[in-house]
């Protein structure tokens, strides 16, 4: 199906099955219950994984196939962040322009990024993107004020010329990003007994470009370019050696995600009209090298499950403050509770970065290929067991 | 691409079957009420959006405290704090219009993007009516912009930028804290009085947008009196070591350092300039001086000796001696063991003012609540009569001028005050040109 081969079909229908129905099963809980706080289903944090999935599998093209760690992915983020925001401020509100330059910005400023980091390689290509990623977020913070809104970062106003018409919405306030008429935030509710079912437009939209983001990395794994990617990974002296020169492939490689950087920051710029500069540093890059080696580097669905991890826990583990965590434990007597809350507070609210430094570091050590070895390892348990049944039920007639 | 085997008719029938997809979530489309997260049950949840982590951490730990006590106070437990000095009396302290007040917290983490995640998550995961706290301009500008899309009330925290109420003011959106003019305007007639009228100013900026409103606003109100600016550098704001900059101001010929730096800059800046001995020069026949536009305790107690006798302007500080202050610090004291920061008190004030407007207005549509806190005059809280400006929705109220203390009695009694600058010296137009370029568009009610 559409030129995959069945192991790769499958696994896309699992992806797309899996972000359609999102809603129903990232609400697992009733509103009313006290585990309504585990529940991720609201719009803005669905946006945000499958945004962040994007990001990931972008940067998974490099780094997964060419062994090239980046430490300035960030900026190319931002910079689709800002050029989307430009194109609402001077445009229109639809997002279709501002996706696309903000895809073309990023292409551009990763080819010349690119161009110079790529001379060398290893640890000074990680240091030189560092370098270059740090520069734009000074610039973007400071000197480049009136193009990126400094500190603020660049939002929409009244006044904006938005040449193609939208000046402002019907009630005289600055108009919402949408497609054709249709609002990003536009939201519908699905109430079954209990349970509350969000269906956000803005994140299916986003949904179906991740899909098709998804599916174009696929391709490029199986395509040629792709083997040369590898090749450059495993040995690329030998390559040399054999007259290919590798420069135009990792080039190559860094644009294309670099711009996949770029349409996660057109789209988040899409989904909430605001640029800000901290969305270029270094933590930003930072953290998404986490979400790909969380995941598992080099495979296909690893970034995506790496970025939904970090995003949840730094979404609903830093909201659970010490009011809740009584509510929990209320059951123990007063002075078991105290202590209990005492021992988990540390790892909550605030404390979210440890949680996840301790969850990185688990799985650095006993999952080095990321959650997506964890899934095959209890995938091989239950298959091991399988065959030993088959084994016992072919030897017993035998008796 | 070496299997590509797409059809024109398998990519339409894919399209179809996408577009039907995306279309279907439209279908369900359903309003429920009026405006974004009515409280239909027996509470109502408030969002407390605070920097639990970053630069301003214990800005963000005192903020929590207060809101924490604000909302004891409206349940009608504890001792009610300023409920009894605040001149409405429409809150019972049975909660707001009967419901018990419930609350959810969130980290900014300083960070506009952060602030705004976590904001959204509060309006559409916990149901939060008002968004509340932070302790930076770029974050207060950023989630009330949200807070305006959102059709739900933001009643920000500290934040001392011009923009705030500025250009980039909303409609949605609240300030009680005071601003860069307004400490430009209160501080310039103080040093005058005591430093003289013909001193020649050098500005070290931290290099963002409250910095330049800073450092326009005091330089504008300093020259108004005769000052000179001789310089005005940016620093930037990652910078922790600033003897770079010290060194050349001495040879500018200045006579007087403004240090345009907040947080943790500002105890670097101004430890730095100290160990020079910027204080003892003397220049121009005048001994040196150095100028802090805003000041907090928190920042004083990090600066340690350094601060004494260095000028600045406050919000609000711990020993006023009136009975809205002075009932606060109490409950605040009783509470937590110490008294509380100039950033609990905005955001414990802001909580109050909040509640009372959603009481006198009957109803948490924002509409309602933005009427009621328009032109709204109260005292009891703190700074004296205070307006609430229609034109600018920016509180309009007496301005502290304080001073380091040279000896302080307990790490808390820092700063001592030197005048208290009547609002009336303070007051801008709307359209000044410090807040010019804004407009707040109308009133959002959301959903």
């Amino acid at each position: 199906m559409f030129g995959l081969d069945k192991k790769d079909a499958s696994l896309l229908l699992v992806v797309a099955a899996l972000v359609v129905f999102a809603p129903f099963f990232l609400n697992p809980f009733p509103e009313a219950s006290g585990w309504a706080q585990f529940n991720a289903g609201y719009p803005d944090l669905m946006q945000r994984f499958v945004i962040f999935g994007i990001f990931a599998i972008g940067f998974n093209i490099l780094f997964g196939l060419t062994g090239y760690l980046s430490f300035g992915h960030a900026a190319f983020l931002g910079v689709g962040s800002y050029a989307a925001v430009w194109m609402f401020k001077l445009l229109s509100m639809n997002v279709i322009p501002a996706i696309i330059l903000a895809v073309i910005a990023a292409g551009v400023f990763a080819l010349i990024i690119g161009y110079v980091s790529l001379r060398r390689s290893g640890i000074y290509f990680s240091i030189l993107t560092l370098a270059f990623a740090q520069m734009s977020f000074a610039l973007a913070y400071s000197v480049l004020t009136p193009i990126t809104g400094g500190e603020t970062g660049l939002q929409l106003a009244l006044d904006d010329p938005r040449i193609l018409g939208g000046l402002s919405s019907s009630d005289g306030n600055i108009p919402v990003p949408g497609l054709f008429g249709l609002e990003m935030r536009d939201s519908s509710k699905l109430v079954l007994g209990g349970w509350v079912f969000t269906f956000n437009f803005g994140y299916y939209f986003s949904a179906l470009i991740m899909l098709l983001s998804f599916y174009l990395s696929i391709r490029i794994f199986r395509s040629p370019f792709g083997m040369m990617l590898r090749a450059v990974k495993s040995n690329q002296q030998r390559l040399n050696y054999t007259g290919v020169n590798p420069r135009p492939y990792t080039l190559a490689a860094f644009v294309i995600s670099g711009m996949y950087a770029g349409l996660a920051g057109g789209l988040m710029a899409s989904m909430d009209p605001l640029a800000g500069a901290e969305r270029m540093f270094w933590t930003a890059s930072g953290e998404v090298v986490l979400m790909t080696i969380l995941g598992g580097v080099g495979t296909l669905i690893g970034p995506v499950l790496g970025a939904g991890m970090i995003k949840y826990m730094e979404n609903i583990i830093s909201k659970i403050n010490s009011d809740i965590l009584h509510t929990w434990f209320a059951f123990l007597p007063d002075g078991l509770e105290d202590a209990v809350v005492a021992m988990i507070y540390p790892f909550i609210g605030k404390g979210w970065h440890l949680t996840l430094g301790i969850v990185f570091m688990l799985v650095v050590i006993f999952l080095p290929g990321g959650l997506v070895e964890g899934g095959q390892r209890l995938a091989g348990l239950f298959r091991r067991k399988k065959t030993d049944e088959s084994k016992t039920a072919t030897t017993e007639p035998a008796e | 691409m070496s299997k590509g085997n797409l059809t024109r008719r398998g990519v339409l029938k894919t399209g179809a079957v996408a577009g039907a997809g995306l279309a279907v979530p439209t279908y369900l489309s359903a309003q429920e009420s009026g405006f974004t997260n009515a409280p239909t049950g027996s509470t109502v949840t408030l969002g407390f959006n605070v920097p639990q982590s970053g630069p301003y951490a214990d800005e963000g730990a005192d903020e929590l405290r207060a809101y924490e006590l604000a909302v004891e106070h409206l349940n009608g437990e504890g001792d009610g704090g300023m409920l009894n000095t605040f001149s409405s009396k429409a809150l019972q302290g049975n909660g707001i219009l009967g419901k018990k007040v419930d609350y959810v917290t969130g980290d900014t983490q300083t960070k506009s993007d952060a602030a705004r995640a976590s904001a959204k998550s509060m309006i559409e995961k916990d149901g939060a009516v008002m968004i509340t706290g932070g302790s930076s301009s770029g974050v207060a500008v950023a989630v009330q912009a949200l807070c305006q899309e959102a059709g739900v009330i933001f009643m920000s925290g500290l934040t001392h930028s011009n923009d705030t109420t500025g250009k980039d003011r909303r409609a949605n959106g609240f300030r009680h804290f005071f601003n860069s003019y307004m400490s430009g305007a209160a501080l310039a007639p103080v040093l005058a009085a005591n430093y003289g009228t013909d001193r020649k100013a050098y500005h070290l900026t931290a290099d963002y947008n409250w910095g330049y409103t800073t450092e326009e606003a005091v330089k504008s109100s300093t020259e108004a009196l005769g000052w000179e600016t001789v310089a005005a550098v940016k620093t930037p704001l990652t910078q922790t070591d600033f003897s770079s900059y010290i060194a050349p101001v001495l040879q500018s010929g200045a006579d007087t350092l403004i240090l345009n730096h907040y947080g943790g800059n500002m105890v670097n800046s101004l430890t730095n300039a100290v160990q020079f001995g910027l204080r003892d020069k003397q220049v121009n026949g005048k001994d040196f001086q150095i100028v802090v536009p805003l000041y907090s305790r928190l920042m004083a107690k990090g600066a340690g000796a350094n601060v004494k006798g260095i000028f600045g302007s406050t919000n609000w500080h711990w020993s006023l001696q009136d009975e809205g202050s002075k009932a606060f610090v109490k409950s605040f004291g009783t509470k937590y063991g110490f008294p509380p920061s100039q950033a609990a008190h905005t955001c414990y004030v802001q909580a109050l003012l909040y509640a009372d407007a959603v009481q006198r207005a009957g109803s948490f549509e924002p509409c309602a609540v933005v009427e009621a806190l328009e032109g709204f005059e109260f005292d009891g809280m703190g700074n004296g009569p205070t307006l609430y400006r229609a034109e600018d929705h920016q509180c309009f109220k007496d301005v502290l001028v304080v001073k380091g203390k040279d000896n302080p009695s307990s790490e808390f009694d820092l700063l001592e005050i030197v005048e208290v600058t009547p609002v009336d010296q303070v007051t801008y137009a709307p359209d000044h040109p410090q807040f010019a370029g804004g407009a707040l568009g109308t009133c959002n009610n959301g959903a």
